[in-house]
């Protein structure tokens, strides 16, 4: 017994060193970032809609991460923005960088899409924007009603993506999501990365898709 | 710069001091010197050079030369039937979730085609079903199986009967109640939104009530072993049965950490859970099947415990290489780097054992089910370990992050490894619970055709496809929907392989509740691949 004691501890402790320098440094370092003055906390809204982001698994296909143009040239040549730093992240309870890029980055899709129309046509169905997409239709956040009552948030589908009769109107689900979207903009300078040699003002985002 | 580099000299020297603390520990303690008599340990008496076949009577029955010998094989059957309601209860739930999880996988895999597959129900759509696949087979199956085979396993290795398996049966209810709740809420949206943590955090303490409850049963019967050494298999079960727990607990501690600390905590866990979960339990059941079945010890006993602790040192840190590039500290990402790569030694210590051991009696892969399973599943483990140790390089990280690749990688991992190891160890398991022969031999081949088939078409597809997809990824004059149309084939043709695991799945989940009903005729010749009367013919 004793023995197996000891392999037992042993792993024990072992996995206590790592949790160590995983968790525990990591955690006390980053927490004591800085946090972007420009950065702004999410509104009621904003947070409502990141919830249907992740109760609908967006996490699955996108990220929310660009890496810095050194190491990966692609991310912010294709518009992702600057290079994310933990303190981009101060708001965000739990986290959603991501790990696949079968759709784009959305570290700056508020910046890149900054309209509320698109976003909610993109929702109800992708292809009806975007040739060849993916992305699965979301159309149960939105309702098909035959005539808008007032403060409905009616979204105009180009044919043949709509209903033949009727009216498309967001729910406030799909309301909350496009909003959080729009609040995906860090496009404000990161205090904390390193300072280079000043090109020029870069330009903002450009707004290839 | 200065406090990185002295947190990172810190680590290192206390890295090497547990290290070297455990080596002398081992050393003390004659770890070393009995060798090869503790990798003896796993034959009864005499047993050394008689197979021990999927089958109830292996096909030159060993039944003991001496009273003694008797005596020791009429022990182990004691030991096995000691298990049986425990193992059952856990290996049957876990094949439910394999085939659960299946579907839901090939479901996602047809919806990355074809984009309007079942888009009008929440419930189905593509952020919700990918999930569930993945908890149902990683929680569900994975672990589920590879408790079940620990729970087979642990009264074989400590000579003695299974004490307090009732503890371990209600804790596999638990860990089911766990389950069905757990994807039920992913399915409602109700996700806690981190890959691998997905279930509510308040759902996760039925896994950690229902983990402990089968340490129970381990201390137990440890505790009333009849075993001199402890084989290295019992090493990696315990070290698992102890990690899962810990981890799981830490990481779903919740609100505990925001922002991007959540990240590393999040990549922390989910690689551990690969680790030091479903690794350990991969080749511990590698480390016992192989020798078992060829009837000769592994080839090193010494290299198997530097194997093990390497695994433990290194595995545990090596999380954080699913951020690189990300928003987190630098010295964080190389430490893991460092680590992934220093894999390659408890990787290469383990493929020596397996391989080496297998020298000279490959032949045996024609008839054995197990051996062929268990193999195989080992030679994958050796493959995607040094893939992975090559992915967390910078160099190609940035290539294949973000990727199809990875999700190629992780099957030939959980799949190609793990999952077929455990099938064969189910295989080699049921007759001795069940008292009963496999009925139809040629399923088991058909079950071996379609999932290997499968995954390869899997593997390789997804590998292709997803080293052009970041290559594009780098390069932003390729436009972002062309090189969504250059993946489009190999994800159809990951449908493809889906389906043919899929259907590999109902053949061995049929097989499975045949055998539960003591279907087919009564046997007395084990079920191979090749009936014996032609194995003896030659």
């Amino acid at each position: 017994m004793k023995r197996a004691l000891a392999i037992m501890v042993g792993a024990a402790l072992i996995l206590l060193l790592a949790t160590l320098t995983l968790v525990v440094m990591p955690y006390l370092q980053m927490s004591a970032e800085q946090v972007p003055p420009d950065l702004k906390p999410y509104t009621e809204q904003q947070q409502r809609g990141r919830q249907v982001y992740i109760a609908n698994g967006c996490v699955y296909c996108h990220s929310q991460q660009p890496r810095d143009p050194s190491f990966a040239p692609g991310d912010k040549a294709r518009g992702w923005g600057r290079p994310s730093v933990p303190g981009d992240y101060a708001y965000d309870e739990p986290h959603l960088l991501g790990t696949m890029r079968t759709g784009p980055d959305l570290f700056n899709i508020g910046a890149r899409q900054p309209s509320i129309d698109w976003q909610l046509m993109h929702l109800y169905n992708p292809r009806a924007i975007i040739k060849g997409s993916i992305m699965p239709s979301y159309p149960f956040l939105f309702r098909h009603v035959d005539e808008p009552v007032e403060g409905d948030k009616v979204v105009n589908i180009p044919p043949p993506y709509g209903p033949e009769s009727g009216t498309i109107v967001a729910t406030e689900d799909a309301l909350a999501l496009a909003e959080y979207m729009l609040a995906l903009d860090h496009t404000y300078p990161a205090p904390t990365l390193p300072k280079r040699p000043p090109k020029s003002d870069e330009p903002k985002e450009n707004r290839a898709p | 710069m200065t406090p990185t580099i002295a947190i990172l000299l810190i680590i290192t020297f206390v890295l090497s001091t547990v290290g070297l603390l455990l080596l002398i520990w081992s050393i003390a303690n004659n770890q070393f010197s009995h060798g090869q008599a503790a990798a003896r340990t796993i034959f009864s008496p005499g047993e050394e050079g008689h197979s021990e076949d999927p089958a109830r009577p292996a096909d030159e029955p060993f039944t003991g030369n001496t009273i003694e010998q008797a005596e020791a094989i009429e022990a182990r059957w004691t030991a096995d039937q000691s298990s049986r309601t425990a193992v059952l209860t856990w290996l049957s739930s876990s094949v439910f979730w394999l085939l659960l999880g299946s579907f839901f996988g090939l479901a996602s895999s047809i919806k990355m085609h074809l984009p309007e597959f079942l888009t009008a129900s929440e419930f189905l759509t593509f952020g919700r079903i990918r999930p569930v696949h993945l908890n149902a087979v990683t929680y569900g199956w994975a672990s589920m199986a590879g408790i079940g085979v620990a729970l087979f396993l642990i009264p074989r290795l400590f000579k003695t009967s299974l004490v307090g398996g009732k503890y371990a049966v209600i804790g596999g209810f638990i860990w089911n109640i766990g389950l069905v709740l757990g994807l039920s809420a992913i399915t409602l949206g109700l996700s806690d939104g981190e890959e691998w943590l997905e279930f509510p955090w308040q759902i996760d303490l039925l896994f950690v009530v229902g983990g402990a409850m089968c340490a129970a049963p381990l201390l137990l019967t440890a505790a009333n072993r009849n075993v001199e050494h402890l084989y290295v298999t019992s090493w990696y079960l315990m070290a698992a049965l102890v990690w899962f727990p810990i981890l799981f607990l830490i990481a779903n501690l919740p609100f505990a950490f925001p922002g991007a600390s959540g990240a590393t905590v999040n990549w922390w866990f989910a690689h551990n859970v690969l680790g030091l979960w479903v690794t350990p339990i991969g080749i511990g059941i590698a480390y016992y099947m192989i020798p078992k079945i060829l009837g000769k010890p592994i080839i090193s006993y010494q290299l198997s415990l530097i194997g093990f602790w390497s695994l433990a040192l290194f595995y545990s840190q090596v999380g954080i290489h699913h951020l690189i590039g990300g928003p987190i500290p630098t010295w964080l990402v190389t430490l893991s780097i460092v680590h992934s790569v220093m894999m390659s030694i408890p990787v290469i210590t383990v493929a020596i054992n397996h391989h080496g051991t297998m020298m000279g009696n490959f032949g045996r892969l024609k008839d054995s089910p197990t051996l062929r399973f268990v193999w195989i599943g080992a030679l994958m483990y050796t493959v995607a370990s040094l893939q992975g140790s090559m992915e967390a390089l910078r160099s190609i990280n940035v290539i294949t992050h973000f990727t199809h690749y990875t999700v190629a990688h992780a099957h030939l991992g959980m799949y190609a490894f793990l999952s077929f190891i455990l099938f064969g160890a189910v295989y080699f398991i049921m007759p001795r619970l069940t008292n009963w022969e496999w009925p139809w031999r040629k399923l088991i081949s058909l079950h071996f055709w379609l999932v290997s088939i499968g995954i390869l078409i899997y593997v390789v597809s997804l590998t292709v496809a997803g080293w052009k997809q970041g290559v594009a990824l780098l390069d932003a004059a390729m436009p972002f929907m062309d090189i969504v149309k250059m993946t489009l084939p190999a994800l159809q043709a990951r449908t493809l392989g889906g389906a043919l695991m899929t259907l590999g799945h109902l053949v061995f989940a049929f097989h499975f509740i045949a055998m539960l009903m003591r279907q087919g005729a009564a046997t007395e010749q084990p079920t191979l691949f090749r009936p014996a009367v032609k194995e003896n013919a030659q």
